[in-house]
């Protein structure tokens, strides 16, 4: 899922309020409010389209570059992965979310948009009816300009705040508050929409992993937790537990490994790894897009939601024994980082390179890094497994194009930190594998762990989902009676084709 | 003789690029004296 969210772009980026300490008469100040887009632009933009899956990756790879000035010819609201949803409905959505009674909304805002939130496909009674009716908005102004409260902003209006949680204690600020919310009700919009994809119940799910990047807890337990546990209090998963798991980008690939570890050993029949966006990182490259007329690109909180079950003997499966991993002593070079994740596993399980029909690293959308000086990120990675699958002698250098498209894809998810990391491909990967398209694909999870400044060190790790061997599912298992009975009746076939050759 | 020999050197590697300590690497191998060095992260 999606939130346009461009109030927040201004108000709670951190470029933006970087700019607005340090410069706060900048050109950039004055000029960014005329690149923001409208949630009509955000809709028709091509690469949310694929977000929320009414496009497909090779859609885009068709589309020539760059993507900002091109109209989508499908401007949905839903998609089968989700949807775009509108700033106001996302702001009551945090008030849902809240449950301490910190965000405070205006009431005539309340009252205005109330009824859209009502009329969202994926939210039902147990959600509207959180919905609080607000305060007056001199009491909201109060609390801003008198109490420390973050403010909410919708068409640059004061529409609402996120009170402080503690007068002194900077993790129960309004600021860590506002971001830990924003999360908080991103990741929920997930876990609703995926519960309905996968066509499972609320009921059925038992453990929920969140691997967002954000750190709940108090002056006591900086990080303490649990994201997981709270947004499925909320989506109304009321026999799951759950915990978080961080690790900068590599969270949600990590997480994968683990909620497919859980149910494979037995000790969950159904988990979901989750993860709501990141409002720090909005308008992260605005400068270079305003200096060079771009629209913000990065006015997208997003979120997603994986379901791990038990075999069924059709999904596509995760193996568990194709497992790439950065370890202590990998090192930081490039090539080093991309064997441990790449070629030493497929060395491993006995596999080239080329036995992987699609590698999905970190998909950021080329259309918002390449302005900025970042280059093309999947692009790079692709070339650089290209270059090893040379190295191996699994394809010939003559073909290392051709593999990056036969064997890459076009980046297409916002620059939301851990949101690109591998997983966004999860949900065509699975389509395409049902379809016989490929047979197995490579997501690849990687971390900046040295911007904690705990260490130098960086993460990867990478997994591989193949198409179902067939396995039986447990609650198909026959019984002794029944493999008789299919044995008496095999032996009867048997019998009269007999008769029928003597006749 | 290295251009780097001899010289201070502010190192600003790139996460999806060539990281800080890479860079490093290969500059004090030239003889550089690094002063500053970090990997940053653009998305």
């Amino acid at each position: 899922m999606m939130v346009h969210t461009p109030d927040m772009v201004l108000h709670n980026g951190t470029t933006q309020t970087t700019e607005r300490i340090v410069n706060p008469d900048s050109e950039y100040l004055k000029e960014l409010p005329n690149h923001l887009r409208t949630y009509e632009q955000a809709l028709s933009y091509y690469p949310n389209q694929v977000y929320i899956g009414n496009k497909t990756p090779d859609d885009l790879t068709a589309l020539p570059q760059p993507w900002y000035d091109k109209e989508c010819d499908c401007a949905a609201r839903y998609g089968k992965f989700g949807q775009i949803m509108p700033q106001e409905e996302f702001i009551l959505l945090m008030q849902v979310c809240d449950v301490f009674d910190l965000v405070k909304l205006d009431k005539n805002f309340v009252a205005q948009h109330k009824g859209s939130l009502a009329s969202n496909e994926i939210i039902d009674e147990g959600i509207l009816s959180r919905v609080k009716d607000g305060i007056a908005p001199e009491e909201v102004a109060r609390l801003v300009n008198e109490d420390h409260a973050e403010p909410l902003y919708h068409n640059n209006e004061l529409v609402g705040c996120a009170a402080r949680a503690h007068d002194i204690d900077v993790n129960l600020s309004a600021h860590v508050m506002h971001e830990n919310i924003v999360s908080k009700a991103s990741s929920v919009l997930a876990l609703l929409h995926v519960v309905k994809s996968a066509g499972i119940q609320k009921e059925d799910v038992e453990y929920v992993i969140d691997c967002a990047e954000e750190a709940c807890g108090d002056m006591n337990q900086r990080g303490g937790g649990n994201f997981a546990k709270s947004t499925a209090e909320i989506a109304g998963f009321v026999n799951a537990t759950g915990s978080d798991t961080r690790s900068f980008c590599a969270g949600p690939a990590h997480a994968i490994v683990e909620a497919a570890s859980l149910v494979a050993a037995g000790a969950y029949k159904t988990v979901v790894v989750t993860a709501g966006g990141c409002t720090a990182k909005l308008g992260m490259n605005g400068k270079d897009h305003v200096k060079k007329g771009l629209p913000i690109l990065e006015d997208m909180i997003a979120g997603f939601s994986v379901v791990i079950t038990q075999d069924n003997g059709t999904d596509p499966a995760i193996n568990l024994g194709i497992l790439g991993r950065h370890t202590v002593g990998t090192g930081s070079a490039p090539q080093a980082v991309i064997s441990s994740l790449v070629t030493d596993p497929l060395d491993r399980a006995g596999l080239k390179v080329t036995d992987i029909g699609k590698f999905s690293p970190e998909m950021q959308n080329p259309d918002i890094t390449k302005p900025a000086g970042a280059g093309d990120v999947p692009l790079s990675n692709y070339k650089m497994i290209a270059a090893l699958a040379v190295k191996r002698g699994d394809i010939e250098k003559a073909d290392l194009a051709k593999f990056t498209v036969e064997h890459g894809l076009t980046g297409w998810a916002p620059t939301q930190g851990h949101i690109p990391s591998g997983v966004p491909y999860l949900g065509f990967a699975r389509e395409d594998i049902l379809s016989g398209k490929i047979s197995r694909a490579m997501i690849i999870g990687k971390g900046s762990l040295f911007l904690g400044r705990m260490t130098n060190l960086f993460d990867g790790v990478s997994f591989v989902v193949e198409a179902n061997g067939g396995t039986e599912p447990e609650a198909a298992g026959v019984s002794e009676e029944e493999v008789k009975g299919m044995i008496a009746k095999a032996m009867k076939e048997f019998a009269a084709t007999l008769l029928a050759q003597a006749e | 003789m290295s251009i780097l020999n001899d010289k201070k050197v502010i190192i600003i590697g790139d996460r999806d690029g060539i990281p800080g300590q890479a860079i490093e690497a290969c500059a004090v191998s030239a003889g550089a004296e690094v002063v500053f060095s970090s990997t940053e992260c653009f998305v």
